[in-house]
């Protein structure tokens, strides 16, 4: 065993804790290979290599540390799932504990639908490993063969004699057994608790008010802060006049720093109204853009001369020349804030010797890192602990919320709870990006697609387009292309970064070239990814079969083009390693097209929380097709128009479609699940509305559109 | 600042802050009832729903000195064991996602069950339109619901 990182006495005292008895192993997330270690006092004492826990104490309770946040993904409920199912655990003696932020863990953050695949084997080795030594441990105390014995319900027995004891009985003694180089995983045909439903495991904690999250975190001694920010993008700070605030009864201080004016006081409230008597005034320091001035600007960049080359196959211009026909589209969509239920905040109490940060974040070690270099104090003495997240969408892999709590307590020298109001939340940016996209296909005289164009203009984006990503792969002459403009208006990553828009606008497109082709929707896909089967072109990230498997489940399930009296759509998409399915049943009434139903077939693989999963696919269909028909955010002045759920529409419950959703059971192992639902949602709905209208919606949000307002 | 006493949860409770401070607060940072939670401070998102003589009300907006005598519940005095109706449903059914909305859900919910126990899936979406859920679990919100209805 290698030397990671020497154990900081606050690590040692955690451990001891757990060590007081039992079977501690401890399991390195670095490498799939890398084998558990027994933790004991003794080799506490020294360098440790381990970098989660997995301990069966005597009284048989199994506690597993959960490294990642966690934010309504559930994979405070998963993570324990997988150990226990390779440990054979009786599931109500199994806890999960979330772990503080530690550099021995690889990977601590929330994003990208990656937490899962990353971790399956290692949590998966981690119970089976505890499981071998339990065994052994019980063999040798029933002087037999460990190949005669076996486990269930957390209970080691031996048929031949009678003979069983259970995980806690047996802790201690396995404890000094040797951990084996490998063990043998489970057959999935095995499984008894992966793949089953199991309830989120802090439902009663949720449902009885517990304090739990980011917010409810309360320290005596902290004072209360809530900053102002200017409040138009591209603008600083002129003046401030703080004296009326400083007056407000609670208030403890104002304090301006950088582009902020903080109020600090004894109480939220306090703070709130004093905020509201603080007179600043702003002066321009950069662009001020507005939403008509953007879209002027990007049919200007639709039709720059110096686009950033993604991918070129064949001979495009060619193509587009021989073409019988060419169809050219532009799909929009606007700017939207993530709109988490707890507004940012963060606990920071800086003091001479460490810092303690306490709160809801998707990226605690890039926080510590960048309090580090902002105060100047190594990360060693920085410590991070992790409440539950009231949400993040993405919203809180960044990290500004917690600079700007240890600035104000560093200044303060006092525990600071920093505070943003949902104004704040919503006019604070980080937004997911505004976009146009221009699509344009060649199909030859048969109806088959030779030439395929895109070109994204996206604010401050990068890269809008998936390059690699069908239909990549399929067409000969394919070209994509971006544009990006660099705005003061600040972006981030928005629960499926990129394909939560482009996934709409591409499976849009795909129908209307399908139709131009004089060809079915589910066929057209199905004959695009047999061409790039038989004749792939470049670079294809996707499977193949795994996305022609749940385009043609989804066309079972739906009853695809069987249907009287709906109108149905198709869309499919590849996202975060998970392929998914999905068709959009519309109906009209009153005039107005109505979404009655999804239905949904994913395939992320081994799916390990039935019930988890179908939350995850419910609530990302409900998001996608919210968003895509009432989110946006737009612009006058550099400022947001829209400040708070009173003009920011979001869906409610008499609004949801039903959703039927299924799962392809391949045994592959699992991949993301809390991204990938939601980009196929938009298609999937605009598509059947094209259906039963006639109209091509191609600009978010649907409700601004003219359908859903006849004049 | 003026000196409240107020009815919380069948316990009482003496507070001193401004005249204006919404319940939602009071309960927050002076009692250390954190259970009822701040969404949006302008009663559009419901994550902040408290009952007030047993009526659904949010109190981010509710002055403290409006409440008087009346008796105020939260999601910590919803029933002894966290064993409401509501409540047991909504781990049955497997609701939570983030979680943060559920206090609100569920406070919303038990109202609507106490006056109309037997509602039906139109009085359901009608009386629980106020209250948000970014996670978007409003179908197994609607399923709890009705799953508790059976058994009242």
């Amino acid at each position: 065993m290698s030397t990671l990182n020497k154990t900081s006495r606050r690590d040692f005292i955690k451990i001891t804790s757990l060590t007081s008895g039992g079977l501690v192993l401890g399991f390195s997330w670095f490498g799939t290979e890398a084998a558990p270690v027994i933790l004991n006092k003794a080799s506490l004492a020294g360098d440790v290599n381990f970098n989660s826990y997995l301990s069966i104490a005597t009284d048989g309770t199994i506690t597993v540390f959960s490294p990642n946040p966690e934010l309504g993904q559930n994979v405070m409920t998963s993570f324990p799932m997988i150990v226990a199912e390779e440990l054979d655990a009786d599931w109500s003696k199994v806890k999960a504990v979330q772990a503080p932020l530690d550099k021995k863990f690889d990977r601590q953050l929330t994003g990208g639908s990656g937490a899962i695949p990353h971790s399956w084997k290692r949590l998966r080795t981690a119970g089976a490993t505890a499981r071998y030594l339990l065994i052994a441990a019980a063999a040798k105390k029933w002087n037999v063969d460990p190949g005669e014995c076996t486990t269930a319900n957390s209970f080691v027995l031996h048929s031949k004699t009678g003979n069983k004891l259970s995980y806690g009985e047996l802790a201690e003694e396995a404890s000094k057994i040797t951990v084996p180089a490998d063990v043998p995983l489970k057959n999935r045909k095995d499984f008894k608790i992966i793949g089953s439903s199991v309830k989120n495991v802090e439902n009663k904690n949720i449902a009885t008010g517990k304090g739990m999250f980011g917010l409810d975190f309360y320290r005596e001694g902290m004072v209360y802060a809530m900053i102002q920010r200017p409040t138009a993008f591209g603008t600083k700070i002129k003046s401030v006049d703080d004296a009326a605030a400083k007056a407000m009864p609670g208030i403890i201080d104002v304090i301006t720093f950088k582009n902020n004016v903080a109020v600090v006081g004894k109480s939220t409230w306090e703070v709130m109204k004093a905020r509201k008597v603080l007179k600043v005034e702003y002066e321009k320091d950069g662009n001020i853009e507005s939403t008509a001035g953007h879209n002027q600007l990007f049919i200007s960049m639709l039709n720059s001369d110096k686009p950033t080359e993604r991918r070129k196959d064949g001979d495009v211009e060619t193509a587009f020349k021989s073409a019988a026909k060419v169809i050219t589209s532009e799909y929009q969509c606007p700017f939207l804030p993530h709109s988490p239920m707890e507004p940012m905040n963060f606990f920071a109490d800086v003091r001479a010797d460490e810092v303690e940060l306490i709160g809801a974040t998707q990226t605690p070690g890039s926080a510590r890192t960048a309090v580090s270099k902002l105060l100047n104090i190594p990360e060693e003495k920085i410590s991070v602990t992790i409440t539950r997240l009231g949400g993040g969408f993405g919203r809180r892999l960044k990290f500004d919320f917690v600079t700007e709590a240890a600035e104000l307590s560093s200044i303060l020298k006092k525990p600071v709870k920093l505070i943003w109001s949902k104004e704040d939340d919503m006019t604070g940016g980080s937004y997911r990006p505004a976009v146009r996209y221009r699509f344009e296909a060649a199909l030859d005289a048969s109806g088959n697609l030779i030439g395929y164009k895109l070109r994204g203009a996206g604010i401050n984006v990068g890269n809008s387009t998936r390059e690699n990503n069908f239909p990549s792969g399929a067409v000969d002459n394919l070209l994509i292309e971006t544009v990006d403009h660099q705005s003061p208006i600040t972006t981030g990553a928005w629960r499926a970064p990129v394909t939560n828009f482009l996934a709409f606008a591409e499976q849009s497109f795909i129908d209307e070239v399908a139709m131009a082709a004089g060809k079915d929707p589910v066929q057209f896909r199905l004959d695009l990814l047999q061409k790039a089967r038989t004749t792939p072109v470049g670079a294809i990230n996707y499977n193949i079969d795994r996305m022609e498997t749940v385009i043609k489940t989804a066309a079972e399930k739906s009853g695809w083009g069987t249907k009287k009296g709906v109108s149905q759509g198709f869309s499919v998409y590849f996202s975060h390693q998970s392929y998914v399915a999905q068709v959009g049943e519309v109906v009209m009434k009153d005039g107005k097209p109505v979404l009655k139903k999804v239905y949904a077939v994913s395939d992320c693989g081994e799916v390990i929380n039935k019930s988890g999963a179908l939350q995850q696919v419910m609530g990302a269909i409900v998001d996608g097709y919210g968003h895509a028909m009432y989110g946006k955010l737009s612009f006058k002045d550099g400022a947001p128009e829209q400040t708070n759920f009173h003009n920011y529409r979001m869906i409610r419950m008499k609004e949801i479609p039903e959703v039927e959703a299924y799962f392809i059971d391949n045994g592959i192992d699992p991949t993301g699940l809390g991204e990938p639902a939601l980009p196929p949602t938009g298609g999937a709905v605009a598509n059947a509305i094209f259906k039963a209208t006639g109209i091509r919606l191609k600009q978010q949000p649907f409700i601004d559109e003219k359908l859903f307002n006849p004049a | 600042m003026a000196a409240f006493t107020l009815q919380i949860n069948g316990k009482e409770y003496k507070t001193d802050v401004a005249a204006d401070t919404p319940l939602l607060w009071v309960l927050r940072d002076h009692l250390g009832l954190v259970g009822t939670k701040y969404g949006c401070g302008i009663a559009q998102c419901g994550a902040c729903t408290v009952h007030i003589d047993g009526n659904p009300v949010r109190s981010c907006t509710l002055p403290v000195s409006a409440i008087k005598s009346a008796k105020v519940t939260t999601i910590e005095g919803l029933s002894k064991n966290g064993d409401h109706p509501v409540q047991l449903a909504w781990d049955e059914v497997d609701v939570p996602q983030c979680g943060y909305c559920q206090a609100g859900q569920i406070m919303t919910a038990a109202a609507l069950l106490k006056r109309n126990p037997k509602p039906t899936q139109q009085q359901i979406e009608d009386a629980m339109h106020g209250n948000l859920c970014r996670c978007g679990a409003y179908h197994r919100i609607r399923e709890a619901i009705q799953s508790a209805s059976k058994k009242l």
